[in-house]
């Protein structure tokens, strides 16, 4: 198992326009994209939204494949979600294939269904392609950051995310080291059933869950001792900025959002 | 140097409770200590001798189960004083991995001044001192877990230095560290003490590590047994045994020597020194 060269997330780090825009901005007009992707019914509507898409990644100066290397995983649902709408959508028949019927309405709908699908999926790895964790974290933050008041734990949802990001590595290279020491005891990760596997590895998930808890502790005790109370009173070190770039991306994220969706 | 000590421990006792997997002992046993500013105070004792929980009094980690702590003259035991005194006081502990909190060397170090409420401009300032402090500015962008163990317990030392304490508790900052990884971390130690006048309570099991201490205590059973200059606790070689403590090799070879006759003084700390006295130049 090699765990060395994982990269969390998929960020790819650049210079780009896309890549500086503050990350609320980016996630904001994510948003507004998801929006724009449900309320439009009509082919016309998705080709202006592809067009605003490709937009972007020209921007963002990112090769093409990386963009549509997100598609891979999901290739399985889209198929599934297109055979589904062409198959079994009822209306006026083109052809008959065996037990399968066509008609026009499914192809349509399949059609519509995998393109907004293709779109989402592009759009979103967008924002995860050229934001950082840390600043989709703290993007996070300060969006919610009005919701505070309604019981919304903003600035501890951040916390848990930057803790988890920095313990995934070093959790990883821990579970390296136990699986070694346990193979070299004799353990066996690899041969048997799914039951058995599943079992074989109880050596591995005790220790490892053992140790999280102990870490979890002295990390806790750790910052205590440097002042951390909490959010309250607590300042930035990266402190988020709206720039006038932002606005102009806000402001063409909302009209292109509002009158796309209300014409199409 | 002297005047009004930096901490104060008066007749401090602590008892751990009794929990489910582990009866209550008693680990520190009427401790008595002063430690001035700008000192470089090294803390002996094996494992269990108490030199940890006295570590962890220092800022309010812990408080006293009778006796006093004072810091800069707060009580530790005063909840509202908790805050400020670990801004005065700050601790590095034995893991490195578990005390770093953030995705990259520079955030981390900013985690504590974020903590304290200082504004963005002078956070950055202060990340940049500290981090040339420990001679870690070029790695501010790196994540923690692709450094060594040495250099993660340096960015752990600036996580504490850029919230300019008057006092660092390093709690055996050392112990998981191979030699080069100690000895960097040793330096930096050494260097923030002389040049940025930080006080130090340096807790460690490595004899070779308080040689250049201004005073040394070592504790057992939770008791400060002896207390003096290096060259002063490493003359009671018998008593030090008796704790099942070595003294540095250089001092024990001074020993066995001064056993069969030599003309070698008690103490030595250095092979330099040893030199200096087994071969007289003129």
């Amino acid at each position: 198992m090699r765990f060395r060269n994982l990269t969390i997330g998929q960020h790819i780090p650049g210079n780009s326009v896309v890549h500086r825009l503050d990350p609320r901005t980016k996630i904001l007009g994510t948003t507004l994209l998801i929006v724009l992707l449900f309320a439009v019914d009509g082919f016309i509507g998705y080709a202006l939204a592809a067009l605003a898409i490709a937009a972007v990644v020209h921007l963002s100066e990112l090769p093409w494949r990386y963009v549509l290397r997100g598609l891979r995983p999901l290739l399985v649902i889209l198929l599934l979600t297109v055979g589904l709408n062409v198959f079994l959508t009822e209306g006026e028949v083109i052809f008959r294939l065996w037990f399968l019927t066509v008609t026009r309405e499914g192809l349509v709908r399949g059609l519509m269904m995998g393109t907004r699908l293709v779109l989402l999926i592009m759009g979103t790895s967008m924002l995860t392609l050229t934001t950082s964790p840390i600043q989709l974290t703290d993007g996070i933050e300060t969006l919610l950051g009005p919701f505070r008041r309604i019981g919304v734990p903003a600035h501890e949802l951040a916390m848990m995310m930057t803790i988890a990001l920095r313990f995934i590595p070093t959790l990883l290279e821990e579970t390296e080291k136990i699986m070694k020491a346990q193979m070299a005891r004799g353990a066996d990760f690899q041969s048997g059933g799914l039951m058995q596997r599943a079992k074989n590895l109880i050596p591995l998930l005790v220790p490892l869950f053992v140790s999280a808890f102990r870490r979890a502790d002295e990390l806790a005790i750790a910052m205590e001792a440097r002042g951390y109370r909490g959010g309250q009173g607590r300042t930035k070190f990266r402190e988020l900025r709206f720039q006038r770039i932002d606005a102009v991306a806000m402001g063409l994220s909302i009209i292109f959002t509002v009158v796309v969706g209300i014409l199409f | 140097m002297k005047g009004q000590p930096l901490i104060r421990f008066s007749n401090v006792n602590f008892t751990y409770a009794k929990t489910q997997t582990r009866d209550g002992w008693q680990a520190l046993k009427d401790v008595n200590l002063e430690i001035y500013e700008h000192e470089f105070v090294a803390v002996l004792g094996r494992n269990g001798s108490g030199k940890s929980t006295l570590a962890k009094h220092v800022n309010a980690l812990l408080t006293p189960s009778s006796g006093q702590v004072l810091v800069a003259g707060l009580d530790t035991s005063i909840p509202e004083h908790v805050w400020e005194i670990r801004q005065k006081v700050g601790m590095v502990f034995q893991n490195p991995d578990n005390q770093l909190v953030a995705t990259t060397v520079e955030e981390d170090v900013a985690f504590g001044p974020e903590n304290l409420g200082i504004p963005s401009a002078e956070i950055h300032r202060r990340v940049t001192e500290a981090l040339e402090a420990v001679g870690m500015l070029q790695y501010r962008l790196h994540p923690p877990h692709r450094l060594s163990g040495g250099q993660k317990q340096r960015v752990a030392i600036a996580g504490i230095v850029s919230m300019r304490p008057k006092c660092i508790v390093l709690d055996e900052p050392t112990a998981m560290l191979d030699p080069a990884g100690r000895q960097e971390v040793m330096q930096t130690i050494h260097r923030l003490n002389k040049e940025e006048g930080i006080t130090v309570l340096h807790i460690t099991h490595h004899m070779d590590e308080v040689i250049g201490a201004d005073r040394v205590l070592v504790m057992d059973q939770g008791r400060i047994v002896l207390e003096g200059t290096p060259r002063e606790v490493f003359s009671q070689a018998e008593l030090l045994r008796e704790l099942h403590l070595d003294v540095p090799q250089i001092t024990d070879l001074g020993q066995r020597l001064r056993k069969r006759g030599l003309a070698v003084p008690q103490g030595i700390l250095t092979v330099n020194e040893m030199v200096m006295h087994l071969c007289p130049s003129d």
